[in-house]
C-alpha cells in the first residue's frame, strides 16, 4: 500500500507545485513527471496484486465521524488502477503538448493542479475502503474535473456544460450518500463491515442511480455529451477512459456488498445497458462535432458494460456459472480496451482541434495526409471501437455476446429473453458503431479538406503524437493477448462473492474459445499481410498513374461536393428519427432566381429535451414558490422565529 | 480440422468467382441472350491483375489497404464457415460472432477506401452499405441464436451439423425454415444482389456496392471482385447449409455444399431475372422483415423446446 500512498503524495505535491510555479514550461513538466511517477508506483502495485500477491491494506488516523482513512488494494481495485496508471501519464504527456500555446497563462498552471488532483482522487476512490473516504474522494474527483471542464470558461457553452455536469454529479452523489448510510445502518462505513442488508433491492436502485450517473448510463447520461467536449482533450481522454468506468467499479463493489443478487437487478442492468448502447450510438451518428460524437459513443460503451454485468447477474442467479463468468470477464476486458481506444480517439480529436481549429466533421477532411501519425492512430482506434478483430474491442464484446448466447441457449424462457435482447440490441449497436466510426474517421481524415482550417493543418508535436502511438500499438495488439487477458479476469471473477461457485474454474475451461479468437485474429493479420504483399508484387513493373478522383465527367469538382458527415448518416438518422430527433434548419431555394439557400441539421438528445429540461423547470418553479418565504425582511424572519418558538412550546406542553 | 475441411476451403477459394458466372449465365438465359461464358469472371480477374492502375491524388494508403482487408476478412469468415454439416477448419463456441466480425472488417476496409477518394458517389455508396449492413446484423445474430436454440450448439459447424431433415419434421421445424428465409434476405442484402442492389446498374446514383469501387482499377479492382466472390460463398454456406443438410460423411457433405452453392447461384440468377429492385427507402423494411422472421423463429424454437 505504501507505493500507492507515495503515488498520491507525488501527485498532490507536483500538482500543487505546478499550480504555484512561476516558470511556464516547468509547471507542465513537473506535473506530468509527477503523474508518470505516480503511474509507475501504483501500476506496479496493481500488477503485483493481479499476479496474485496478497491484497494489501493500510489504515491511517482520520478524525471524521464514521470515517477512517483505510485504503486497500484487491484485484478489483487493481484492475481499474492499472487502467488509470497506464492512461494518466499518457494523457499528461499529451497535455504538455496541447497546453503549450497557453502555458504562460495562469490558467494552464492551475489546470495542471486540477489534473493531478483528479488523478489522485481517482486513485483514492479506487483504493478507499471506507464509505466516508470513498465519498470524499468521489466528491474531490467531481470537483477537480468540474474545474477542468470549465477550463475555457469564457465560452457560454462551456459554462453551461460545467453547470450541467456539477448538478448531475451532485444529484448522483446524493444517492450514493444515502446508499452508504443505509448500507452501514448509520453505524459504520467500513467496507469490511458491510453485511448483506435486508433492503437489497432499494440499495441496488440507489447505487444504480448514483453510480449510473457517473458512468453515463442512459437516461442519466445528459451531462456526458456536454462536459466531455468542453474539457481539454487530454482531460476528456481521462474522463472517458477512466473516470466514467469508476461508476462501473462502484456497481461491481455494490454487487459484492449486497450479497445474493436478485434476477430483476440483472434485468434492469440489461435493459438499461441495451437502451444506452442503442441510444448512445444513434446519437453519436447524429453528431457533427467529433468530441460530442465520442462522448455519445462512451454512453454506448457504458451500456455494453452494464449489459454485460446484467447478464452476469441473471446467469449467476439462474445457476449458469460459465455464462456469468464470461459476461463479467467480457465486461472487465472491455473496460481496459475501451479505456485504451476511447482515450486514443479523444487525444486524436484534441490533435485535430489543435491543428485544424475545429472538430466539426463537416469542416474537416483530408487530414490523414497532413497528420499521418494522428490519422493512422485515429483509424486504428476507430476500427477498435467498431469491435473489429484483431483490434482491441472485439474480445470484450465477443465474450459478452457469447455469454448472452449461452444464457439464451441453456436457460429458461426469461433467460432466453434477456439473452436475445442483449444479442439483438448489442448486435444492432455494433453495426451502427461500425457505421458511426467509419463516418467519423472517414470524414475527418480521408478525402479532401472541406475548409481552409483543415487544409492548413499540420502534424501535432511529438508530445502529442507519442502517447497516441503508444495507445494505438496497445489497441492493435490487444486481441492477440486474449488468453492472458482472460486469465487476469479470471483472478477477479474468483474474488467476486456474488458469482456462483465454479464460475472461475469454468472460465479456465474455455481456453479453446479464447484460442479460437486469438487464432482467428492472427489469421486476419496474416491474410491481410499476404494479400497486401501479393498486390504489391502484382503492381511491380506495371504502369501506375496519378490523376484526380473520377467525377462522372463533371468539369469543375470542388471539395465542397464531397459527401459530408451529415449526408453519410442521413439514411440512419432519418430511419431512427424518433430517437435522434434531428434538429433541422432549412432555407430552401425560392422563386425563379433563388437567393442563397442553406440547410443544417444536428442530432438532439431526446432525454435532455423531453425529460430533464421539464423536470428541472418544474423543480425551479417549485423553488420559486418556496422563495416567497424568503423575503429578505428582518421583521418577517423574527416572525418566523417567534412562530417556531410558539410551535415548539405548544408541542412541549401538549 | 480435417482434410475435407481444407479441401472445402481450397475449393471455395478456387470456385468462388464461378458462382457469379453461373448467376450471370442464368440471367442471360432468362433474357434470351447467350450470355458471357461461365468462366468470364476468371477472365476478368486475370485481365485486371495484368493491368496497371490509376490512383487518385486524393487517396492515401487506406485506399490501397481497403481491397486487401476485403479479401482477408471474407477469407477469414470462410475459414469458420460451416459446409453442409462438416466441421470447419477453425471451429469454436461463438465462432458465429467471429464470422460476422470478420465480414464487418472487410466492409469497414471497403467503406474507408471509398471515403478516401473524396467522391460524392463513393460516399453515397459507403453510406448505404454501412446503413444496410447495420440493419442486417441483428437478423443474422438472432437467426443464429434461433438455430443454436434448435440444435443446442454454439459454433457454426456444430449448428449446421446438428441440422438434419429430421429437424424439419420435429416441432419447431418451421423455425428452421423461417431462419432460412431470413438468411436468404441477409444474403441478398450483404452481397449487393437484387432486390437491394443491382449489380448490373450503370447509374451511379442507384448503386451501393459498385459505387464504392468506382475509383479502383487494375489489381485493386480484381481484389474487390474476388473479395465479393468469397463473401458470396461465405454467406452462401449459411443458406446452402439448409438446402443440403446431408452429412453421413465428409465427402457427401462436400458434394452437398457444392451442389447447394450451385443451386443458390442459379436461384440468385432466377431471382434477379424476375424481380425488380426495391426503392432505397424500402430496403430497411425488407431487412426488418428478415429481423421479424428471425425473432419469430426464435420464439418458435423456444416454444418447441419449452413444450417438449
Amino acid at each position: 500500500m505504501i507505493p500507492v500512498l507515495l503515488a498520491l503524495l507525488a501527485l498532490l505535491l507536483t500538482g500543487g507545485l505546478a499550480a504555484a510555479w512561476s516558470c511556464p514550461r516547468g509547471a507542465s513538466r513537473i506535473a506530468a513527471g509527477g503523474t508518470a511517477v505516480a503511474g509507475l508506483l501504483s501500476g506496479a502495485t496493481a500488477v503485483q496484486t493481479l499476479a496474485g500477491a496478497a491484497p494489501a491494506a493500510l489504515t491511517l488516523p482520520w478524525s471524521v465521524p464514521l470515517g477512517a482513512f483505510s485504503m486497500g488494494m484487491d484485484p478489483l481495485s487493481a484492475w481499474f488502477v492499472l487502467a488509470l496508471a497506464f492512461l494518466a501519464p499518457l494523457a499528461a504527456v499529451f497535455g504538455v503538448g496541447s497546453l503549450r500555446d497557453e502555458e504562460a497563462s495562469r490558467r494552464a498552471r492551475t489546470a495542471w493542479g486540477w489534473f493531478n488532483l483528479l488523478v489522485a482522487s481517482m486513485l483514492l476512490t479506487l483504493t478507499a475502503r471506507n464509505g466516508m473516504l470513498f465519498l470524499a474522494a468521489w466528491e474531490m474527483m467531481t470537483l477537480s474535473s468540474f474545474f477542468l471542464v470549465m477550463h475555457e470558461h469564457e465560452r457560454a457553452s462551456t459554462r453551461d456544460a460545467g453547470w450541467i455536469y456539477l448538478v448531475a454529479s451532485h444529484v448522483g452523489t446524493a444517492f450514493l450518500f444515502a446508499f452508504f448510510v443505509i448500507l452501514g445502518r448509520g453505524t459504520t462505513m467500513d467496507f469490511t463491515a458491510f453485511g448483506p442488508p435486508a433492503t437489497g433491492g432499494a440499495l441496488f436502485l440507489l447505487a444504480l442511480v448514483g453510480f449510473g450517473t457517473k458512468a453515463g448510463l442512459a437516461p442519466l447520461h445528459v451531462w456526458l455529451p456536454e462536459a466531455h467536449p468542453a474539457a481539454p482533450s487530454h482531460v476528456s481522454a481521462l474522463m472517458s477512459g477512466v473516470m466514467i468506468k469508476l461508476g462501473i467499479y462502484g456497481l461491481l463493489r455494490t454487487l459484492d456488498f449486497l450479497g445474493e443478487p436478485q434476477a430483476w437487478w440483472g434485468w434492469l442492468l440489461v435493459v438499461a445497458g441495451t437502451v444506452s448502447a442503442g441510444f448512445g450510438v444513434l446519437l453519436a451518428l447524429g453528431q457533427r462535432d467529433l468530441k460530442r460524437l465520442l462522448a455519445y459513443s462512451s454512453v454506448e460503451n457504458v451500456g455494453i458494460l452494464a449489459a454485460g454485468l446484467g447478464l452476469g447477474v441473471i446467469a449467476a442467479r439462474g445457476g449458469h456459472p460459465l455464462a456469468a463468468a464470461l459476461a463479467v470477464a467480457g465486461a472487465l476486458i472491455h473496460i481496459w480496451n475501451h479505456a485504451c481506444f476511447k482515450s486514443l480517439l479523444f487525444l486524436g480529436a484534441g490533435a485535430v482541434r489543435h491543428a485544424a481549429g475545429t472538430t466539426d466533421l463537416d469542416l474537416l477532411g483530408g487530414l490523414l495526409k497532413r497528420m499521418p501519425v494522428t490519422g493512422a492512430s485515429f483509424l486504428a482506434g476507430a476500427a477498435a471501437l467498431a469491435a473489429l478483430p484483431p483490434l482491441g474491442g472485439f474480445l470484450g464484446e465477443f465474450l459478452i455476446l457469447l455469454a448472452a448466447l449461452r444464457l439464451a441457449l441453456f436457460g429458461g424462457m426469461s433467460e432466453l429473453g434477456a439473452g436475445a435482447l442483449a444479442i439483438a440490441g448489442l448486435g444492432l449497436a455494433g453495426g451502427l458503431a461500425a457505421a458511426c466510426f467509419a463516418r467519423a474517421a472517414g470524414m475527418a481524415f480521408l478525402g479532401e479538406p472541406r475548409a481552409p482550417g483543415a487544409a492548413g493543418a499540420r502534424e501535432a508535436s511529438k508530445w502529442m503524437t507519442r502517447p497516441m502511438e503508444a495507445l494505438a500499438t496497445t489497441t492493435l495488439a490487444a486481441s492477440l493477448f486474449a488468453p492472458l487477458a482472460l486469465r487476469a479476469a479470471g483472478a477477479l471473477v474468483r474474488n467476486m462473492s456474488w458469482l456462483p461457485d465454479g464460475a472461475a474454474s469454468s472460465l479456465a475451461g474455455c481456453g479453446r474459445v479464447v484460442w479460437g479468437v486469438c487464432l482467428g485474429s492472427a489469421l486476419l493479420v496474416g491474410l491481410s499481410a499476404t494479400v497486401f504483399l501479393f498486390r504489391a508484387r502484382r503492381r511491380r513493373g506495371r504502369p501506375t498513374r496519378a490523376a484526380g478522383t473520377w467525377d462522372c465527367g463533371y468539369a469543375a469538382p470542388t471539395a465542397r461536393m464531397q459527401y459530408t458527415a451529415s449526408s453519410f448518416s442521413e439514411p440512419l438518422t432519418s430511419l431512427f428519427r424518433a430517437v435522434v430527433r434531428p434538429g433541422e434548419r432549412a432555407r430552401p431555394p425560392e422563386k425563379r432566381f433563388p437567393a442563397p439557400s442553406a440547410f443544417s441539421s444536428t442530432g438532439k438528445d431526446l432525454f435532455r429535451g423531453r425529460v430533464f429540461v421539464p423536470v428541472f423547470r418544474a423543480v425551479s418553479e417549485a423553488a420559486e414558490w418556496v422563495r416567497r418565504l424568503q423575503q429578505g425582511r428582518a421583521q418577517l424572519y423574527v416572525l418566523y422565529v417567534a412562530l417556531a418558538a410558539l410551535a415548539l412550546l405548544v408541542w412541549k406542553l401538549r | 480440422m480435417s482434410a475435407a475441411a481444407i479441401l472445402h476451403l481450397l475449393i471455395a477459394f478456387a470456385l468462388a468467382p464461378l458462382m457469379t458466372g453461373v448467376a450471370n449465365r442464368v440471367k442471360a438465359g432468362f433474357a434470351g441472350r447467350t450470355g458471357a461464358p461461365v468462366l468470364q469472371p476468371y477472365y476478368d480477374l486475370a485481365r485486371l491483375l495484368r493491368k496497371g492502375a490509376v490512383y487518385s491524388t486524393t487517396t492515401t494508403w487506406v485506399f490501397r489497404l481497403g481491397p486487401c482487408l476485403g479479401v482477408a476478412g471474407a477469407a477469414a469468415a470462410l475459414v469458420v464457415a460451416p459446409w453442409g454439416g462438416g466441421r470447419a477448419t477453425l471451429a469454436f463456441d461463438g465462432d458465429l460472432l467471429f464470422f460476422a466480425a470478420a465480414l464487418a472488417l472487410a466492409r469497414f476496409g471497403t467503406i474507408l477506401a471509398a471515403l478516401d477518394t473524396g467522391s460524392a458517389f463513393e460516399g453515397m455508396g459507403a453510406s448505404r452499405e454501412a446503413t444496410f449492413a447495420a440493419l442486417a446484423e441483428p437478423s443474422l445474430l438472432v437467426g443464429l441464436l434461433a438455430l443454436a436454440r434448435a440444435s443446442g450448439e454454439l459454433s457454426l459447424s456444430g449448428i449446421y451439423h446438428a441440422l438434419t431433415p429430421g429437424h424439419l419434421a420435429a416441432p419447431g421445424g418451421v423455425a428452421v425454415l423461417l431462419v432460412a428465409a431470413a438468411f436468404g434476405i441477409v444474403f441478398l442484402a450483404e452481397n449487393a444482389r437484387l432486390p437491394v442492389d443491382d449489380p448490373n446498374t450503370h447509374l451511379e446514383l442507384t448503386m451501393i456496392h459498385e459505387a464504392m469501387a468506382l475509383d479502383h482499377g487494375g489489381p485493386d479492382l480484381a481484389l474487390i471482385h474476388y473479395g465479393a466472390a468469397l463473401k458470396f460463398w461465405a454467406l452462401g454456406t449459411l443458406v446452402a447449409g439448409f438446402v443440403a443438410p446431408v452429412h453421413d460423411g465428409a465427402w457427401t457433405a462436400l458434394a452437398a455444399i457444392l451442389g447447394g452453392m450451385f443451386l443458390l447461384s442459379v436461384a440468385v440468377g432466377v431471382a434477379e431475372s424476375v424481380m425488380a429492385r426495391l426503392r432505397l427507402a424500402k430496403v430497411p423494411n425488407f431487412l426488418a422483415a428478415a429481423f421479424a422472421l428471425s425473432v419469430l423463429a426464435l420464439l418458435l424454437s423456444a416454444h418447441a423446446k419449452g413444450g417438449s
